[in-house]
This record gives C-alpha cells, sequence and structure tokens, in this order.
C-alpha cells in the first residue's frame, strides 16, 4: 500500500463490526469500550455490548487472570446480540491476545500495543515466542502501533509525567480504532472534558493520545483497514444508549411516578447489582430512599418496613442475597404487603461467578421459601426491558399486595443497547388505593377494620399506618381469613395456604397472553425468558432467512405463566427451551403442561451466541422431518 | 398536639386475649406502657408497634395501634425502613435478648448507630423462653439449662455496653417491678429524637426464675440499684451511704463517708464522650453486686430518617423535582426521523 492510498483512502463499507477492547484490568478497556459505544449510538449505529471483566479489582498486571474485555457489535441494522464471534480484537498486551484470540473470526484484524509485548509480558502470558513475529497471526489482518510510545511523546511537552502518560494510552487506541471504523471525534472530546472536568493535565493527555491515535491511523498506511459502518434505520424517535442496571434504576422511578408514592430502595453492595443502588442514590429529587443496609436481610427488612408504611419497597441484589433474604420474602407472603425483590443473577452456587452472568435462580425464585409461599414472577429480556420490567413488577406488586421477584442477569445488567425513550404520557398509571374505612360489620353491629377482607381479586386492603380507625395488627404467624387475627385453626390454616395460591394463580387473568414471534404454524417453538431473547431472536432470524420456519414464544411472565400458555405448547411437534441453567423454565412447563419440552443450557458464564441456537434449532427442526 | 383525643388505657388496649405465661414480667411492662400511652399526647393511628419472635414479640398484638410483628431478629431492620418513610410515626420496636442480641443483634447495633427514630425496648430475661428454656446472648456463664447442661462457658452482653459501643444516643436501663420508673425511661424514649434504646430486666418466672430478684425485690432495691439521675452525685443505699467514684478509668463502689459527696461522680448523661456511661455499665456484669438503673446517655445527634429526608429536599430545591421525561433525557441522545 502506497502513501497516497493511506491518505485518501477508500472507505469500505460494511454492514457490521464486532469489536472487543481487551487490556489489562488497569488499563481503562471497560471505558475504552463505553465511549466507542456512545460515539456509534450517536452516530445512529445499532448496537449491543458485552462487557467481561474479572472479580478482582486488580489482578496481578499482565496476567490472563487480569484481562479485562468490553465487547461491542456496531450496525446498520436492527441486531439483537453482542455478536458471536469479534470481527476486531484490540489487545493492549500478550495477555489480552492469548486470552481473547480463540474468540477473534478467522481473518479477522488484531490490532496490538506493539510496546506491550517485551519478553517479561510474553513470559507473564505463556507466549514462547513473540506472536507477533513468529508467524502465528499469519491469517489475520495485523496492526501493530507502540501506543505507550507513541502516547508518551504526545504528551510530552504537556507537563504529563511520563508514568502518568503512559495512563492514557486507551484513549490512543481508542483514536486510532476510531479513526479506523470511521466513528465521529466529537463527542468523545466533549466527554473527555466533562469527565475530567477541574484535571488539566489529565484532559491534555487524554486527549493529546486520542489525536495521536487518530493521527497513527492516518499516517500509518492503514487505510485498507478502514470500514464504515451507516446508521441503522431504526423506529422514528429519540434515542439513548442504555444499560440494564440503568433502565431497572428509570423503571423504578417511573413506577412511583406513575403510582403516586414515593420509592424506597434497601440494599446491600453486591456485584452486578450495586449499580442499581448507585443509580438511585443520585436520584433524590425524585423523592427516591435509599438505604446501603448492614446486610441483605436487613436491606429486604428495611423495604418491607416501608412498603408497609406506603412506599414502594424494593430490594435489590443477586444470588447469595436472594438466600439471604429468603425468609423476609417469606413474611412479605404471608402479610400481604407489596414488595419488589430484584435478583440480578449471576453464576452459582455460593459465590459462584460474581462478574459472569447465567440464569440459575429461577426455581429459587418459585420455590426458595419454606411452606407454600408462591408469587409472581417477571424477568427482562433485553438491558432496555429492564424498564418496562421494573415498572410492571411494582404494578403487580401494588395492585396485588404481594412481594415480586424481578429476574435480570449480570449480561443485561452491564450490556447497552440504543433505546427508543418512551413517551412518559403513555406510560400506564399503577393503582395504589390506600384503604380509608372500615370495612366490616361485627356481630355487635360495629363498623370495623379487617386487615384480611379481601376483594374480587383476592386482594387485601393497604392500610397504611397514619390512618385514623384502621389500627390493624399482622404478622406472620397464620392468621385468621378476613379479621387477620391469630389463628392456629387446622382448617384455616388450609384454607389460606389454598387462598395464598390462587390469588396469585388468578394473576394470570391480569397479564397479557403468551404470543408468539415467527411463525405460528412452525413445527418447533422455542420457549425463553429472560437474557437469552436476543440471541434466540438473532438466532430466529438466521433460520428463517435460510427459509425454514420457528416459533417463538418469550415470556416476561414466570409466575403465574400466562394462561394460554399450555395450549400454546401442545399445538407444536417440538418444544425447545434455551435457558442459561440445567433446565429450569424446562422443568416448570413439563410438570406443568406435561408437554414433552426439550432443554438447550450453557452455564459457561457467557451468553448464548446465536451461532450455538441455529445449530441447536436446526437439529429440532430436522427432528421434526420439516423441509427445507 | 393540642388536638390529640383524651384516651385511656381502655383505648391503647386491643381485644386479644394475652397469652404470656401467668406471672410473667411481661404483664407489668404491657401495663406500663398501655397506662402511659394516653399521656404521651399521640394518636394511637400514629403509633406503630414492630416487633420479632419470641415472648416480647408478641406485644404488638396488645396494643390498639398499627403493630407488626414480623420475624426472628429482624425488627429493627423492618423498623428503620419504617421510619425512614414515615418520619411522622412513633415507632416502637419490642423484642427480647434472643431476639435483638442474638439473631438481631447485627440489625440493632446498625440502628442504634444511625440513630433512626425508635424507641427500642429489651425485655432481657437473660433466658429463651418461647423455645422454653435455652441460655441466651445475656446468660450467665454457668448457666445450666437445656442447651448447657454442664453450664454456659460464654461470656455474656452487657446490654448497656453494647448500645454505647454502638454509638446509641440515648440508653437507659429499668426493670420490670417499678411502673413509675419504667414508665419515666419509656417517655423519655419517646421524647428522644433518635434511637432510643431501653433495657427492661425482666422476670421469666417459668424457665429464669428469679433472675433479678437480687436487684429487683423490695427490700434489695434501695441498696442494690443505683439510680441515675442527670446532674446528680450517683450514689445509692438507705441512706444514700454509697456512692460511684471515678478511679483510673473505672467507676468504683465507695461509702460516702469514706470519700466525702464531692469525690463522687456527678452523672452527666448529656456528657458527648461515653467513656463514663460506659465506666457505670461495667459496675455491674453480674445480678448479685449493686446494678445503676436510669438514664446512662441521652446526647443530640442528627436523626437518620429527618437527615435523609433533609438531603431529599435539598437536593429538590436544588434540582427540582423530578421530571421523568428530563430523566429519560438525561444522557446523550438521538434522532432517528
Amino acid at each position: 500500500m502506497t502513501e497516497t492510498s493511506a491518505r485518501t483512502p477508500e472507505v469500505r463499507t460494511t454492514d457490521g463490526i464486532v469489536l472487543r477492547f481487551a487490556g489489562d484490568s488497569g488499563d481503562g478497556m471497560q471505558l475504552t469500550g463505553d465511549r466507542f459505544t456512545s460515539a456509534s449510538a450517536l452516530f445512529g449505529n445499532d448496537l449491543a455490548t458485552l462487557p467481561e471483566f474479572p472479580a478482582e479489582i486488580r489482578a496481578p498486571a499482565g496476567t490472563l487472570a487480569g484481562v479485562s474485555s468490553f465487547q461491542v457489535h456496531i450496525s446498520d441494522h436492527d441486531i439483537t446480540t453482542p455478536g458471536d464471534a469479534p470481527t476486531v480484537l484490540v489487545a493492549m498486551n500478550p495477555a489480552a491476545l492469548q486470552a481473547d484470540l480463540h474468540l477473534l473470526k478467522p481473518g479477522g484484524t488484531v490490532i496490538v500495543n506493539a510496546d506491550a509485548f517485551n519478553e517479561r509480558n510474553l513470559a507473564k502470558a505463556g507466549y514462547e515466542s513473540n506472536p507477533l513475529e513468529d508467524g502465528s497471526l499469519d491469517g489475520y489482518t495485523v496492526v501493530t502501533a507502540p501506543m505507550t510510545d507513541l502516547t508518551k511523546r504526545a504528551c510530552q511537552d504537556l507537563g504529563v509525567k511520563p508514568r502518568d502518560a503512559e495512563r492514557s494510552k486507551n484513549f490512543f487506541a481508542l483514536g486510532l480504532v476510531s479513526w479506523l471504523y470511521s466513528r465521529p471525534v466529537k463527542p468523545t472530546v466533549d466527554w473527555i472534558d466533562g469527565k475530567f472536568a477541574g484535571r488539566d493535565t489529565v484532559i491534555a493527555a487524554n486527549k493529546a493520545a486520542f489525536a495521536a491515535g487518530h493521527a497513527f491511523g492516518e499516517t500509518a498506511e492503514l487505510g485498507a483497514s478502514r470500514l464504515m459502518v451507516q446508521p441503522a434505520a431504526l423506529e422514528p424517535g429519540t434515542y439513548t444508549n442504555i444499560n440494564g442496571n440503568t433502565a431497572l434504576s428509570w423503571g423504578l422511578i417511573a413506577a412511583s411516578q406513575q403510582a403516586g408514592i414515593p420509592l424506597f430502595l434497601g440494599s446491600y453492595p453486591i456485584t452486578p447489582a450495586s449499580d442499581v443502588l448507585h443509580e438511585l442514590a443520585r436520584h433524590k429529587n425524585f423523592g427516591v430512599r435509599t438505604l446501603q443496609a448492614e446486610d441483605e436481610i436487613g436491606a429486604v427488612g428495611a423495604a418491607l418496613g416501608a412498603a408497609y408504611g406506603g412506599h414502594i419497597g424494593v430490594t435489590t441484589t443477586s444470588g447469595p442475597g436472594m438466600a439471604l433474604k429468603a425468609e423476609t420474602v417469606g413474611l412479605a407472603v404471608s402479610l400481604e404487603v407489596p414488595l419488589v425483590v430484584i435478583d440480578i443473577q449471576r453464576g452459582g452456587p455460593s459465590t459462584g461467578l460474581p462478574t459472569k452472568t447465567e440464569a440459575a435462580d429461577l426455581l429459587m425464585a418459585m420455590y426458595g421459601r419454606h411452606g407454600e409461599a408462591p408469587l409472581p414472577i417477571v424477568a427482562a429480556q433485553s438491558p432496555s426491558d429492564c424498564f418496562f420490567t421494573a415498572i410492571e413488577a411494582v404494578r403487580l406488586a401494588v395492585e396485588h399486595r404481594t412481594p415480586v421477584i424481578l429476574l435480570s442477569d449480570g449480561y443485561l445488567a452491564n450490556s447497552s443497547e440504543p433505546w427508543r425513550i418512551p413517551d412518559v404520557e403513555q406510560l400506564d398509571s399503577i393503582a395504589v388505593n390506600f384503604a380509608s374505612k372500615p370495612n366490616h360489620v361485627n356481630d355487635e353491629g360495629e363498623s370495623v377494620f379487617w386487615p384480611f377482607r379481601r376483594d374480587e381479586r383476592l386482594v387485601r386492603p393497604w392500610a397504611i399506618p397514619g390512618t385514623p380507625g384502621l389500627m390493624h395488627r399482622i404478622g406472620g404467624i397464620e392468621k385468621e381469613d378476613g379479621s387477620g387475627n391469630i389463628s392456629y385453626e387446622p382448617d384455616n390454616h388450609q384454607a389460606m395456604v389454598r387462598l395464598r395460591a390462587e390469588r396469585i394463580a388468578l394473576i394470570a387473568h391480569h397479564i397479557p397472553p403468551a404470543e408468539v414471534v415467527g411463525d405460528p404454524d412452525a413445527s418447533v417453538a422455542v420457549v425463553s425468558w429472560g437474557s437469552t431473547w436476543g440471541a434466540i431472536t438473532s438466532a430466529r432470524r438466521r433460520i428463517e432467512s435460510a427459509g425454514r420456519r420457528l416459533a417463538h414464544i418469550h415470556l416476561r411472565h414466570l409466575n403465574p405463566l400466562p394462561a394460554n400458555l399450555g395450549d400454546l405448547l401442545r399445538s407444536f411437534e417440538r418444544v425447545v427451551v434455551p435457558e442459561m441453567n440445567t433446565g429450569q423454565l424446562c422443568r416448570m412447563l413439563r410438570a406443568e403442561y406435561l408437554v414433552d419440552a426439550k432443554s438447550v443450557t450453557k452455564v459457561s458464564g457467557q451468553p448464548f451466541t446465536a451461532a450455538e441456537l441455529v445449530e441447536a434449532f436446526g437439529e429440532a427442526i430436522g427432528a421434526t422431518g420439516e423441509q427445507r | 398536639m393540642t388536638d390529640v383525643p383524651v384516651t385511656t388505657r381502655k383505648d391503647w388496649t386491643t381485644d386479644q386475649e394475652v397469652r404470656w405465661c401467668p406471672g410473667c414480667g411481661d404483664y407489668s411492662i404491657l401495663t406500663a406502657v398501655q397506662l402511659l400511652m394516653p399521656e404521651l399526647e399521640v394518636r394511637r393511628e400514629d403509633t406503630v408497634f414492630v416487633s420479632g419472635i419470641g415472648c416480647a414479640a408478641r406485644f404488638p398484638y396488645y396494643m390498639n395501634t398499627y403493630g407488626l410483628h414480623a420475624i426472628h431478629g429482624r425488627s429493627p431492620a423492618v423498623a428503620t425502613g419504617l421510619a425512614m418513610a414515615r418520619g411522622d410515626l412513633h415507632v416502637w420496636v419490642v423484642g427480647g435478648d434472643g431476639d435483638m442480641m442474638s439473631i438481631g443483634g447485627n440489625h440493632l447495633i446498625h440502628a442504634l448507630r444511625r440513630n433512626v427514630n425508635l424507641n427500642i425496648l429489651l425485655f432481657n430475661n437473660q433466658i429463651y423462653g418461647l423455645t422454653k428454656g435455652q441460655y441466651s446472648p445475656t446468660s450467665e456463664r454457668g448457666k445450666v439449662t437445656k442447651s448447657t447442661p454442664h453450664g454456659s462457658v460464654e461470656q455474656p452482653f452487657n446490654a448497656i455496653s453494647l448500645a454505647l459501643g454502638a454509638e446509641a444516643s440515648f440508653v437507659a436501663r429499668t426493670h420490670d417491678m417499678d411502673r413509675g420508673h419504667m414508665q419515666e425511661m419509656f417517655r423519655r424514649a419517646h421524647e428522644h429524637p433518635g434511637a432510643a434504646f431501653v433495657e427492661v430486666f425482666q422476670n421469666c418466672n417459668v424457665f429464669n426464675d428469679g433472675a433479678f430478684a437480687a436487684l429487683t425485690k423490695r427490700d434489695a432495691r434501695d441498696s442494690m440499684l443505683i439510680d441515675l439521675r442527670h446532674g446528680e452525685p450517683v450514689r445509692f443505699g438507705a441512706d444514700d451511704e454509697f456512692g460511684v467514684v471515678m478511679d483510673g478509668g473505672r467507676a468504683r463502689v465507695v461509702q460516702v463517708a469514706d470519700v466525702g459527696v464531692d469525690a463522687l461522680v456527678v452523672h452527666d448523661e448529656a456528657d458527648p464522650d461515653p467513656s463514663v456511661a460506659f465506666a457505670l455499665s461495667r459496675l455491674a456484669n453480674t445480678n448479685d453486686v449493686p446494678t445503676p438503673i436510669g438514664v446512662f446517655r441521652a446526647v443530640e445527634r442528627s436523626e437518620y430518617g429527618s437527615a435523609v429526608t433533609s438531603q431529599i429536599a435539598a437536593s429538590q430545591s436544588k434540582a427540582g423535582p423530578g421530571d421523568l421525561h428530563k430523566l429519560l433525557h438525561s444522557r446523550p441522545t438521538w434522532q432517528v426521523a
């Protein structure tokens, strides 16, 4: 390639790029990926991201254990996954290359910081020879840049110490990929100004590194690698890029606004749920109260206390915290008070994989309490869907006076996607209806308040302290239906156990029916829940474009299940249930409907790729004998 | 408060049959509270009793107020959420030594540390009653119970020391044989903004009968209970012949005649430093030596719920009340036509 061609590059267009930034956990890869994502979002691409980081804050530098990655899929059309395999890998050191090269598509592009490929780092990463020199990258397009050195040089006249300047090398990488993939520059420059406001040398160093990376692309004969991804033709509207935890937080605030009562969050820090606490703590002007409690049990206890007092009581956690909260959630079942319990699932059991995703808490959500303690369960399907799922969880809790478990997961929590911001005027309202009057006449002819007198949906009144004339006592001891007085009577307990089950089952009449996406006349139906939606949707589209048929039923409500689901499933020859566990929903469907559902499972801490599912669905379709 | 209707004990009493064992100290505590409430000039509907599990935790069922009987140990946590959400309420927390000092110890110390506006009544009978007689975290060393047939080898908590160590802003002790004193302590707890902790020595006549008899029987009180009174020298005895001095950071009982009145500790419940209060709490770690009762500590400190509420108010006056449309557009946005 000649210099001339580099200066007047023919920028080729492509329909999508999957870019993976990989480096040491101290290299700022999450931030770099996030900036690339934001610039792409503002440019108008559709996108999906997959941040991956180690559980350790700083694993030893240069080791495989310390590699932190951020994958982003940008596209000129509607996409639903962060991409099966990266087409571009940015590796800031040998460990990053060693850890992630196997993910890269054959023929893909590797961009490396050549300065980091010294003997020491190569040894730490387990390389016996330098992969930049020994031919092991021959099948790839390799772009090497002395990022550390050029960053230091770019900063040398700015009064920045070389050690500090070196920290800006991720901005060099960002500048380089911004040039290679034709990203707008201004959003990143503006962002640097805002993010590091007041730290002028940091601003100067980051901007200088960014500009140097950009210039390197222009001057280093990289024109042939340059690509452009045009904006996607998304539905008209105003968009923002949002991750699951932010969407969830905003959904809770929206629900509080729609219900007209304040939001109370009791939470204890835990990965990957803490960001919801952080986000809600920022929005006190919405009347949000947040309590960082002494422990998980204190967190749910306080949320229950606030709910008893007439607030929207919410607690957020991940698997280990769910285990600790179980007794209090059981109390909420017995008290019949609204409570929203949010489980942002991660790999288990025990501490498991704190920063990796899994969706193996469904059966715990269903059954993980002592006694018969049914409650509604909802699950989010995509980062932005966390917003609507949060509103739905609050609606069910408040309107049906019950604890509700909302299941998200580590992948949804941290992944982001463009979200068409809804019109707040169009959001459904949530009916609170605090009790204000006695509701029963006793044997003496006096008007009294019965805390467990139910309406036609079997919902009891919510009488909050401060309401004159409605003083009453409730507790976790079995109570007489109606009066709420303590009762150990055998017949009463039997009736109460059945009532509690029935009132949750009745919610099936207050949720939408299950819907089929794809071909309702296909032989094979895929039934799913949670974050598998994206990969399944992508796989279904590929199956359809190959001329085959597939039906997809995605469930937001996991308890009760939609009323039409049994009949729907029985209308298919074969039912396939992909899950990031060992078959929990599949077991529920088989037990509930006696359908011969088949499980497709993955428990590696990684989301499904579309390719894996195309294969699984293809096999299922093949097994039915359906012709192409 | 002038518009609070006049009430009597009857108004504060529910129609539920009280189910403690005959002779239980809980009856006298219940009576003291029911008789006190009409004097506090609060509305019944603005009053909430929250409890955990145990004999004491049945208390809310007998108070004609709002009541929440939660689960074992968690009442301070549940009450924290309620008091944070509803600064307009008077929230009382009632529980025993197993409930609040064992399974619920963590919630108790953090409620005290945060200074949540709660009146916490610890009914300390030094035994598990509802589970029928196991030793508790306040049982003395050597205590023989069903679960310690060879005697307990554990060091008990001193509830007052624990509360002081947990940064409590109000700490008091009383006992179930003296209604007047109980009511005085409960009233002070009610009037204290923030977390008020009151330990009540309570007799369990079935599983630990007479645990406090050496202190609380009528003819022993003068010589065995040291009644702490703010601003007065700490002294006791039928003729006030005993007193307490501070000696090298420790509190020590002396004959007043030996040291003179001026040498005695003058009780200062408002002392910002809890050291002397703590030293007083260490005078008695067993129930056979003179034991202080009364208000050990009552200091003013920012109340938790109000502090949270003022942050909300400050945030609203700075950023304006929450605007959902604005929030959803608060990050970079772009238009798709």
